[in-house]
């Protein structure tokens, strides 16, 4: 006989504004199989746990209902009290009256009979619910970090000084990321490569770090504690081990005219090269779609004139298989590149730029050797317009966001310029001025006293060439509207911060939530920044939002501690929402049939085909199906395609369901 | 048409747990104000809704039915919102077949970032089911008029 | 399938060299756009500036009768006219109750979604396909495109892909074998109905896009605007007095280009009754090899 208790939380007033928390509680008590109901302030704090555990054991319940925020939220919390309490977790079901009622519904009636209706149906279910008992898996205590720029770069450091093994994957030849295309950071003025290389070398010759460069994810299985990965190791053309760095090839190769994707297409690289000096691995890679050995089976340079005979030119792609226990998505951003702003002329005006290509002139290891020359002609602007904002917090270009480091760094980009050239005329057209980290505003302050930078409040209208000069019609808001216009000679636009083109496939591939913008979406965005929807991958950097260096090393950090918190136990334990085929007494053994569908389409491969046999003879007596629940994930998609009903989803069962949908559309008699 | 505003419609959502019910979680923390007449009924994926299920709701007395899950290629568990889709779209061509108005049913993609998409379709599908009215073609079995009905016939 | 033609008021006169012409390109292509009976004034500036509803049933009287008339689709090539008339269709087709007001005002049931297409999509959709047969010569010219604003904005109501540097009128001039330059002038302002009250302006602003026209390496200006080519054409000698320079470059009418390419003589495209002269464009005619 069931005695159910139901509890209806106030959440302070969150519920109780608009649900009338009382009469759902005296409602509860009159449903069938409830032995006792209350409602109360806080059921998640202590007092309120305190008063669920000691009514269970009061009354002697045997599961309990909990009308509360949603199940997302505090599930696992409640489920742990009924444990205290001494009764199975799993018969502990959560009415959501929050989310789905109070917050979204005005105070009425309707709602309050909305919140009962919703606490019926859950008490149905928890009628029906059976005692489960977590699944112990095996926990592998690799790391796998995807992505090697300084979000992967700190977490597999924090991780691997743990104690773990950790396995980087990076798509570009060398880790190192955007940070390493940087000259230098705010708002220290840092030099970017100087903080950043130490760390990329310790990450290469660490012992429990192994580093894949020229790499990607081709596919994820598995669950956390035990992921499937397997990575294609792209043909890097030279073989590593043989490799010694020492650049003959690339000083030899012909092919000199490829736009350099590190210097932003500001200059060019040969066709075998190493992305910049620091490289981690500093060793070359063949770009085979412009290699004129790939493209007409001529020339060899490199590999006639290689000391220790590294070149392969026969080498192929190779997919190889790792076994991981966690993963950490550090796979960064890109920033906006495309033909989207015609009235600037981008893509268009060569010495209108972005500000990643700023970065490379301004950089000691750039294509001008650190001096801010115009593109066009490599002369030395006298005077340089930047525009913020270019793009970002505008809805007519597709980005309503802010992109975060943009205020920051082109106060950065207009203070190097005129360290460089004093005498210079830097001005910034900025809509507002976002400088909040610590020492964030003064660095801005400075660049504006001391550095003498113009700030002007207002939007750039339009950017024409008129001999040679850039010219810059604009807006000075703060001027009485007056308009400006301003003959430049270069133009830097801090274009916005977006997602790489390839995330949402890497994200369909791991599974994991995506918004819009194709940003990764975090578990919750206030309280799990660093964890997603599915258990066992976290995020670190600006792959879920635009972010600077500070929150992006915490975050890698907070991902790592994450990681290390699954790795604490040798065996982890899963949810028990399973599948199971039924199974009964002889004759039958089970209703089953063995048609197998089920294992068909069973995106885990968890379901086997098992022979029942006689137990003396050994003669086959039926084949059937069979959940291997250690790999079941409890989608229940066998459950609605079996034909008879012969499997069912524990937790999710067929009973269960047809009883909640009939509990809510029936008041009780 | 007056007495068509009294009707407040019940209507059944059968919702997965990763995508729509997450979307409609962050319209609750959005604040988000939509009509009350939608309850949702939590499944893990789209992909375990048997869809005898939506019989059953009308059957019971709902007056439309909501389906919802992830957008495809999003799914949690890969493939559950294929198998939902194409076993919509079977059974509603049967639907259709056996005369039952399938705008009554609603199938859509909410992912956990579309709290506004969720607050939009429960609005809309809410004034959708009011305009056409209560559900009335499935009635419980009428064994006494069967009965009549078949003497009548037997005696012809 | 009939298409209404709504020539507006400055076709009839000051722009008439417009509508010359783009009857006879179309008639080259076996079009013939009939005229809406009873048309009256579209509102242009002065309806706007005055008063909300009268901005938008004047208009809508338009949509109205055509629709009456059994026309699906009108050909509006004013740019003006056009952008009115799509203003009072997304005003009636967005909201119930201004609908109702301007039927009760017009006493004229309509559904205001007749299709309107300005001059550009007309000539995508009906010349473009066609053009081909009915090209005969290449005109050796580097044309700069003017779109002014109102084909441009407001977003909403614009039919043009890249509000900021639009590429439609280069797509259509394509095939007459024109250079069409790149230029960043395409939709700044000309000054438009301050024609009459602030000339000065005009001037100003008119001077800066045919100094910008002439710098990119233009030899003519197309315009899909009336008032465009009236502030361009008509006021150039107060330009030249503003920006004291002697610029004679042609101003013309899209569709007096395409005419030209189509083999239709200068007469009959009204390209004597401009204000500079474009004897250099006529000139530049190079008979299509085989």
């Amino acid at each position: 006989m069931a005695r159910i208790g139901v509890f209806i939380c106030h959440c302070g007033e969150n519920i109780s504004a608009t649900v009338n928390v009382t009469q759902v509680a005296e409602a509860a008590s009159k449903l069938p199989g409830v032995t006792y109901a209350t409602d109360y302030k806080y059921m998640c704090s202590d007092p309120g746990q305190t008063m669920i555990i000691e009514a269970i054991k009061e009354h002697k319940l045997t599961g309990i209902v909990v009308g509360s925020c949603s199940p997302r939220m505090h599930e696992a919390t409640f489920r742990k009290v009924a444990e205290k309490a001494g009764i199975n977790s799993y018969l502990c079901e959560i009415a959501n009256l929050r989310e789905q009622v109070s917050w979204v519904h005005p105070k009425s009636d309707a709602t309050t009979q909305k919140a009962i209706d919703i606490v019926r149906t859950l008490v149905q279910k928890v009628k029906q619910d059976s005692p489960l008992y977590p699944i112990k898996v095996p926990v592998t205590k690799t790391a796998l970090i995807i992505g090697g720029g300084i979000a992967g770069i700190q977490a597999a450091l924090d991780i691997a000084n743990a104690g773990h093994q950790v396995i980087i994957i990076e798509k570009s030849p060398s880790i190192g990321g955007h940070m390493s295309q940087l000259s230098e950071t705010f708002p220290t003025l840092d030099c970017s490569q100087c903080i950043l290389t130490p760390r990329m070398v310790e990450v290469a010759q660490h012992p429990n770090i192994t580093l894949h460069t020229f790499a990607e994810v081709e596919s994820i299985s598995g669950f956390v504690g035990n992921f499937d990965v397997n990575i294609k190791l792209k043909a890097r053309s030279v073989d590593l081990s043989k490799c010694t760095g020492c650049g003959t090839c690339w000083q030899k190769c012909p092919s000199k005219k490829i736009p350099d994707e590190f210097n932003e297409g500001l200059s060019d690289r040969t066709a075998i090269y190493t992305p910049f000096p620091q490289a981690v691995p500093n060793k070359p890679v063949i770009d085979r779609a412009n290699c004129i050995w790939f493209l007409k089976g001529k020339c060899g340079l490199c590999k006639k004139n290689c000391p220790t005979g590294a070149i392969d030119y026969e080498m192929q792609d190779e997919i190889i298989n790792i076994k991981v226990g966690a993963i950490v998505t550090a796979t960064g951003f890109d920033i906006k590149h495309t033909d989207f702003f015609p009235e600037y002329g981008y893509g268009q005006y060569r010495n209108v730029i972005d500000g990643l290509q700023f970065e490379r002139l301004a950089s000691a290891s750039g294509p001008t050797g650190g001096e801010i020359r115009r593109p066009s002609d490599g002369k030395i602007p006298e005077k340089i317009v930047f525009i913020a904002c270019a793009g970002s917090r505008d809805k007519a270009k597709g980005i309503e966001y802010c992109s975060k480091i943009c205020c920051m760094y082109t106060a950065k980009h207009a203070m190097l310029y005129k360290h460089k050239k004093p005498e210079g005329k830097a001005y910034v057209f900025y809509m507002d001025i976002r400088a909040a980290g610590k020492n964030y505003d003064e660095f801005v302050r400075r660049a504006i006293e001391k550095d003498e930078v113009l700030y002007i409040r207002g939007r750039v209208s339009r950017i024409y060439e008129k001999n040679d000069k850039l010219i810059v019609k604009g807006i000075d808001t703060l001027l009485n509207a007056q308009p400006i216009e301003i003959e430049a000679d270069m133009v830097v636009l801090a274009t916005a911060v977006v997602a790489n083109k390839d995330a949402e496939l890497l994200a369909q591939k791991m599974h994991i939530s995506y918004d819009k913008h194709h940003f990764f979406s975090e578990a919750h965005p206030k309280l799990r920044p660093v964890e997603t929807n599915t258990a066992g991958i976290m995020l670190a950097g600006a792959c879920q939002t635009a972010k600077d260096i500070p929150d992006t090393v915490s975050q890698a950090s907070a991902a790592a501690s994450k990681v290390l918190g699954l790795f604490s136990s040798d065996e982890m334990t899963r949810e028990p929402i399973v599948a199971v085929v039924n199974r009964m007494a002889p004759p039958q053994f089970t209703t089953c049939t063995g048609c197998l569908l089920c294992m068909e389409v069973c995106p885990y491969n968890a379901i086997e085909r098992e022979e029942i046999r006689d137990r003396r003879t050994g003669d086959l007596i039926k084949v059937a199906a069979k959940v291997n629940a250690g790999l079941c994930q409890g989608c229940g998609t066998c459950v609605a395609f079996c034909r008879n009903k012969s499997i069912d989803l524990q937790g999710f069962s067929n009973q269960q369901m047809l009883s909640e949908v009939i509990a809510l559309l029936n008041q009780p008699f | 048409m007056n007495f068509m505003s009294e009707f407040e419609p019940k209507i059944v959502a059968f919702v997965c747990n990763w995508c729509t019910y997450a979307g409609a979680d962050l319209a609750g923390t959005n604040r988000t104000k939509y009509a009350s007449n939608v309850k949702i009924i939590r499944f893990p994926c789209t992909g375990r809704i048997d869809f005898m299920l939506l019989m059953k709701a009308f059957e019971n007395g709902a007056d439309g039915v909501i389906v919802s899950g992830c957008h495809p290629n999003d799914c949690h568990y890969t493939s559950g919102n294929f198998h939902a889709r194409r076993r919509w779209i079977i059974f509603r061509s049967l639907l259709d077949f056996i005369g039952f108005d399938t705008d009554r049913i609603t199938f859509s993609w909410i992912s956990a970032a579309e709290g506004n998409k969720w607050a939009q379709i429960v609005d809309e599908v809410t004034e959708k089911i009011k305009s056409k009215g209560p559900f009335t073609d499935l009635k419980k079995l009428n064994c006494t008029l069967l009965k009549q009905l078949y003497d009548e016939a037997i005696t012809k | 399938m009939k298409i209404g033609y709504y020539p507006g008021c400055s076709l009839e006169s000051s722009s008439k060299e417009y509508s010359k012409s783009l009857l006879a390109v179309a008639e080259k292509c076996g079009i013939i756009p009939e005229e809406i009976k009873g048309w009256s004034c579209c509102g242009a500036s002065a309806a706007h500036n005055l008063n909300h509803d009268l901005a938008i049933v004047l208009p809508a009287r338009t949509l109205a009768i055509a629709e009456e008339q059994g026309f699906t689709e009108i050909l509006v090539p004013c740019a003006a006219c056009y952008r009115r008339l799509a203003a009072a269709q997304y005003e009636v087709t967005t909201n119930e109750e201004t609908h109702k007001k301007v039927e009760s005002y017009l006493e004229l049931k309509f559904s205001g979604k007749i299709k309107i297409l300005s001059v550009i999509e007309f000539l995508q959709k009906y010349i473009s396909p066609v053009a081909d047969q009915y090209i005969v010569n290449n005109l050796n010219q580097k044309i700069a495109c003017y779109y002014g604003c109102l084909l441009a904005r407001p977003k909403e109501t614009s039919t043009l892909k890249r509000t900021e540097d639009p590429l439609e009128m280069e797509s259509v001039l394509e095939k007459t074998g024109a250079k069409l330059i790149n230029w960043a002038f395409k939709t700044e302002c000309c000054g438009a109905s301050l024609s009459v009250s602030s000339t000065a302006i005009v001037a100003k602003l008119s001077g800066k896009i045919i100094e910008n026209a002439v710098a990119s390496g233009a030899e003519s200006i197309v315009v899909a605007c009336p008032m465009c080519h009236m502030n361009l054409d008509m006021r150039r000698p107060e330009i030249k007095k503003q920006i004291k320079k002697d610029l004679d470059i042609p101003v013309l009418f899209i569709t007096q280009v395409l005419g030209l390419s189509m083999g239709i003589p200068a007469d009959k495209l009204g390209l004597n009754n401009h204000f500079v002269s474009t004897k250099k464009v006529i000139s530049s005619i190079v008979k299509k090899e085989a």
